[in-house]
């Protein structure tokens, strides 16, 4: 199965700043952070499409997301990810001493997941931050 | 308006509009407590006293959040954390804390927006996106805003955008007329001087990636991931006639640097937005610490200015509050009876991940939605409590969930804006019955508080 | 003698049966102080708490059951600012520059300030509306919108800080003197000040134009000083005051750089005996690590250059700028031993106390909690020597302070502390302890029988640190440097009546507001609901 080693960025897209005022638990907000934007060529290179689901993982851990062509492209091995709780499985919550965790510019490596699925907010919160 | 109903909304920008029409949807109603494991409906005066009782019975409680509600409400909450000893901690931690390390290492050459508006004929968003977090700024405030001495450049992005449109036409209707793909071969002269020669206002943007910002843009500097300190110094040895040894710097030809540097030391008033591109990425504070360093280097040749872009509503206000109340911005420990500031070790995500917290309040926030993973799991291994209009991921997982009114719809206060200007916020709508303000329900746990503690006092 | 208080007020007698006695025999009473111009709230200070962490960590002041927590040292926070100027016997301060876009912040910031009555004066030395009025010479339409402008930001007196010089940082440049003109308007600062001394004595102000001169800091100076002061003399009007130089150490500079840079408090002070229209506050040096905060954004930024420390700048859009840079001010200098000497020549030569005050321009020559030491200082030559021995020589041999033999007497430093203050602001209830006036009385533990304050000088400065009783509107709030009840002060504004045209005024700003700022008109005025105690002083303007 191709793999690639990219770049991770988190951040904020309009989308998902509309979506998070519908609320947390809304079609529209969940629909907003469950994507990955990737470059049409490493889709290429990943063999996949447009709404194919792939698995990121980094050194803190990893997710299931939807695939989406990067309107921003080129920027080949770099890989954006709207904030939200899907997000915040894969970032360095270790702060170097500063308070501030690492959101952006995390290795990461992309595969092709298509027969798994992505979790819904509350699968999330169950499979990660059950309380014991 | 319509019977109490926002039916639509004027001037706003497209996230603005997005919170004054959905405000209503998803909405907390009633005060829960979690009984055996179920988050259960029960009265106000309840929820107030199990929250009192967990706040007051902990030995080192947070309380974060703050950002989404007003400065009235905040200043309620900083009384608390310093009567129950605990820990204050705003969204700054999590966004531009380090920029305020930065700037109380080097100092910010700054202003209101309205300056910019007047004067800028430079503007540059360096890791920054406004188009998609902050999408009127372009036109409020900068390149397409008209001020005293400087036009507004609308038009001239109208006829780059026109010619960009007319080159695309023409290349799809050569394709379809000699039955094959026409392209163009890439422009050869990418330089900034070619693209930035007008002498009106122009923006250039700096980004890992080519941001729906930079397709505005006058010109679009790729830098690449992690390497911004590198060109911010570049450019400041640039500015200070120094010469570079090297032939590119974060995937930039020096040539280009070159000429970006005389663009910057030639302008009348040149501007720097940064965001979270620096704050995020390696190097963190130290990032900013140049990107400030560069601008204050910049005024010995010309008159330039920088401004951080900060988001989350009110987050300015609440470091603006806990600066006057106990001199520090963020990441206030009042455990020792007075302000401690150490971010690094008083900051929220510090303390969750070195799981010491006992206890935890926030007010108009979702820090399960928002920290990373390791933050979250501790979080909610202790006793919760969630003050927000809003159902979230964090009120999902709370002990104690009390609604409450929406700031700036339902109930006014006063919030800063991004450039520390203070503006008040109406009430527009009526609250759902039961949702009072975030000042209410603050005074009364503290009320709640203060009792439980006299009463054990005297038990001692 | 004995002095009786009921219901907040100074009154003739009170039934002593049910009276609450306090026995002050042996005790010197004075009014509560009142401060003049100290900078306690606002944008660009909390941008200097912000700054200076470093500030905070070494000055803490623990919760306590009747007090907040807070910090120190040069930029306190605002809970540990009322109760410190409290410990001190002061009731009133003055918090004087305020950027009128911001008022709101500054008024947030006052009303967490306990223990105090306040004011604050707004910025308008720079402000377009006065600046194009003045430019088309429509003297009354400026006086009008300056009268809009006090009610908006509820205000209390017109302030000028290097008048035109901020217009001109705007686009990074600055006036050279105060025929220099302003770019883009064309008009000059001395044009600004007599335009807005004439507004002031149109809207019937309580208190004169408070000026920041142009050129602070700057070597030779003292000629700028004098200018300034000269060039209004003849709008006044009988023996009242029309402008108050502000913090004049900073403008009394002789020489033509730093290493020629001496006093010229001289001839200020020859200047000042000779003319009744100018008061003046000191701006006293003290060798302590502060930090400098005023609106003048050009100087601050000269500060940074010359002293490579962190730097703020904050210019506010169609009206000022601001700066703020630490700073150390160092015995061993020679500029700033001649700078301290400035301020205590100043204060000494000039021979009328109702014409000079003592500040320290807070936080920007030394922190407000200095004012015991700078006390002494003025009311002893011993303690005048003993400072002397460690400064820089040369600073030593060119000061005029060992030829100086003169030493305030106690009523000489009530007059600077608190009665010259409160009548130079037109506060009319303030400054004094007849019958009528607002109850707020410090207590000292010093017997002027007994004690000689030139030689007992440490005496002196630590009963004027800590007072015996600090009484506020008529109640004990501190007793021997501890605060013993927590209260809220009033904030003064003046509310300027216009005799015609108010609401035309007020659609003329509406109509135009797009075009000067950037947030709207209904969001720009503050509501008098937003002060916790509103005490407007009612004044009928001649247009």
């Amino acid at each position: 199965m191709p793999k690639l080693k990219v770049s991770l960025l988190t951040g904020r897209t309009l989308s998902q700043g509309q979506g998070k005022e519908y609320g947390k638990l809304s079609e529209e907000y969940w629909k907003s952070v469950t994507v990955c934007e990737i470059d049409p060529e490493d889709m290429k290179r990943l063999k996949i499409k447009e709404g194919n689901n792939v698995k990121l993982t980094t050194s803190f851990g990893s997710t299931v997301l939807r695939a989406v062509k990067s309107m921003r492209a080129p920027h080949p091995g770099i890989v954006f990810i709207p904030y939200g709780p899907w997000a915040n499985l894969l970032v360095n919550a270790g702060t170097h001493g500063t308070g501030m965790p690492s959101f952006k510019g995390l290795s990461a490596e992309i595969e092709p997941a298509l027969g798994e699925k992505v979790l819904s907010l509350q699968g999330l919160m169950k499979k990660h931050y059950k309380r014991e | 308006m319509k019977n109490n109903v926002i039916t639509s909304v004027k001037n706003a920008c497209a996230v603005g509009e997005s919170k004054f029409l959905n405000y209503a949807s998803h909405r907390c109603l009633k005060p829960l407590i979690r009984k055996n494991g179920e988050l259960v409906e029960a009265s106000l005066d309840e929820a107030i006293q199990k929250s009192a009782e967990i706040l007051a019975g902990a030995s080192y409680p947070i309380l974060y959040g703050w950002s989404c509600t007003s400065c009235e409400a905040i200043r309620v909450g900083l009384e608390l954390a310093e009567e129950i000893g605990g820990v204050i901690d705003n969204t700054s931690t999590i966004c531009h804390g380090p920029s305020v390390l930065s700037i109380q290492d080097v100092g910010i050459a700054s202003c209101t927006l309205g300056q910019l508006r007047h004067r800028a004929d430079l503007i540059i968003y360096w890791g920054s996106n406004p188009w998609s977090a902050h999408p009127r700024h372009i036109d409020r405030y900068t390149a397409f805003s008209k001020g005293r001495f400087q036009p507004s450049a609308w038009r001239g992005y109208l006829s780059r955008l026109s010619a960009t449109l007319t080159k695309k036409r023409l290349l799809r209707a050569a394709s379809l007329v000699l039955r094959r793909k026409v392209s163009v071969p890439p422009e050869v002269d990418q330089s900034p001087s070619y693209a930035l020669a007008r002498k009106e206002r122009r923006m250039i943007v700096v980004d890992v990636r080519r941001t729906r910002s930079a397709e505005l843009a006058d010109y679009f500097l790729r830098v690449e991931p992690n390497k911004d300190y590198e060109l911010l110094q570049a450019l400041r040895m640039l500015i200070r006639d120094e010469e570079l040894d090297v032939d590119e710097v974060a995937g930039v030809p020096v040539a280009v640097l070159e000429e970006i540097a005389d663009i910057m030391i030639g302008c009348e008033l040149g501007v720097i937005f940064f965001g979270v591109g620096l704050t995020m990425s390696q190097g963190k504070l130290r990032n900013v610490d140049a990107a400030l360093s560069l601008v204050r280097d910049l005024n010995q040749r010309t008159k330039f200015l920088i401004m951080p872009m900060r988001g989350h509503f009110n987050v300015t206000g609440a470091d603006m509050v806990f600066t006057w109340q106990t001199g520090f911005p963020y990441a206030v420990d009042f455990s020792h009876g007075y302000p401690r500031y150490n971010p690094g070790e008083t900051s929220l995500i510090d303390i969750l991940c070195r799981g010491e917290a006992d206890a935890g309040l926030v007010v108009a926030s979702d820090p399960v939605a928002h920290f990373p993973r390791e933050a979250v799991q501790n979080l909610v291994n202790n006793p919760l409590i969630v003050i927000d209009p809003h159902v979230s991921a964090t009120s999902l997982m709370a002990d104690v969930v009390i609604p409450s009114a929406f700031v700036g719809i339902e109930t006014e206060g006063t919030a800063y804006r991004m450039d520390h200007v203070p503006l008040p916020l109406k009430k527009v709508v009526e609250p759902p019955d039961g949702c009072l303000p975030d000042t209410v329900i603050l005074q009364r746990i503290l009320r709640q508080v203060r009792k439980l503690r006299r009463r054990e006092g005297e038990g001692n | 003698m004995d002095l009786y208080v009921k219901d907040g007020k100074i009154v003739e007698k009170v039934n002593e049966r049910k009276a609450k006695v306090i026995d002050a025999s042996g005790m010197i009473v004075m009014p509560g102080g009142v401060d003049i111009h100290s900078h306690i709230a606002g944008s660009a200070v909390n941008f200097g708490r912000l700054l200076r962490p470093e500030d905070h960590f070494k000055d803490v002041e623990a919760k306590t059951p009747l007090t907040r927590s807070g910090v120190g040292y040069s930029v306190p926070s605002t809970f540990t600012t009322g109760y410190r100027y409290a410990r001190m016997g002061y009731t009133t301060v003055m918090n004087p520059a305020m950027a009128p876009l911001e008022a709101r912040h500054t008024h947030e910031e006052l009303d967490d300030t306990p223990m105090l009555d306040k004011a604050t004066y707004p910025l308008l030395g720079d402000w377009w509306f006065v600046l194009e009025y003045l430019r088309d010479g429509m003297i009354e339409e400026c006086a009008r919108h300056v009268a809009w402008m006090i009610n908006a930001t509820k205000g209390y007196a017109i302030k000028l800080v290097n008048p035109g010089g901020l217009e001109a940082w705007g686009s990074g440049r600055n006036v050279r003197n105060i025929d220099d003109p302003v770019p883009h308007f064309n008009i000059t600062p001395r044009e600004i000040i007599r335009c807005l001394c004439k507004v002031n004595q149109i809207l019937h102000m309580p208190h004169t134009i408070h000026v920041h001169t142009n050129n602070l800091g700057k070597p030779g100076n003292y000629l700028t000083a004098l200018e300034t002061m000269k060039c209004v003399e003849n709008l006044s009007k009988g023996d009242r005051p029309i402008i108050h130089i502000t913090h004049c150490q900073f403008s009394a500079f002789k020489g033509s750089d730093w290493r020629t840079m001496e006093s010229g408090a001289e001839e200020i002070a020859k200047y000042v005996n000779g003319h009744s229209h100018v008061t003046l506050d000191m701006g006293q040096v003290v060798f302590t690590d502060t930090t400098t905060m005023t609106a003048d954004g050009p100087f601050q930024y000269i500060l940074h250059q010359l002293s490579g420390n962190k730097w703020v700048n904050h210019d506010v859009e169609t009206e000022t700028s601001s700066g703020i840079v630490p700073f150390r001010y160092r015995r061993k200098s020679y500029v700033h031993a001649t700078q301290w000497s400035i301020g205590l020549e100043l204060a000494l030569l000039i021979e009328d106390p109702w014409k000079i005050f003592l500040t320290t321009d807070h936080p920007n020559a030394a922190p407000f909690t200095t004012y015991p030491k700078i006390i002494s200082w003025l009311m002893s030559r011993n303690a005048r020597k003993k400072a002397m021995e460690k400064i820089s020589r040369r600073a030593r041999r060119k000061s005029l302070l060992p030829s100086i033999e003169r030493e305030y007497s106690f009523y000489e430093i009530a007059i600077a502390t608190r009665a010259g203050t409160a009548k130079c602001l037109g506060l009319r209830q303030k400054g004094h302890l007849g019958v009528g006036a607002d109850a707020d009385i410090a207590i000292y533990n010093l017997n002027p029988k007994e004690v000689d304050p030139s030689k007992k000088y440490m005496a002196v400065r630590r009963a004027f640190g800590k007072s015996a009783y600090t009484i506020k509107d008529g109640e004990i709030v501190a007793k021997d440097g501890e605060i013993v009840k927590s209260v809220n002060g009033r904030t003064f504004w003046v509310d300027v009546k216009l005799s015609s045209a108010s609401e035309e005024v007020a659609s003329d700003m509406k109509r135009r507001f797009r075009e000067y700022w950037t947030v709207e008109y209904e969001n720009y005025p503050v509501p008098e609901g937003y002060l916790t105690r509103s005490a407007p002083l009612s004044v009928k303007a001649e247009v």
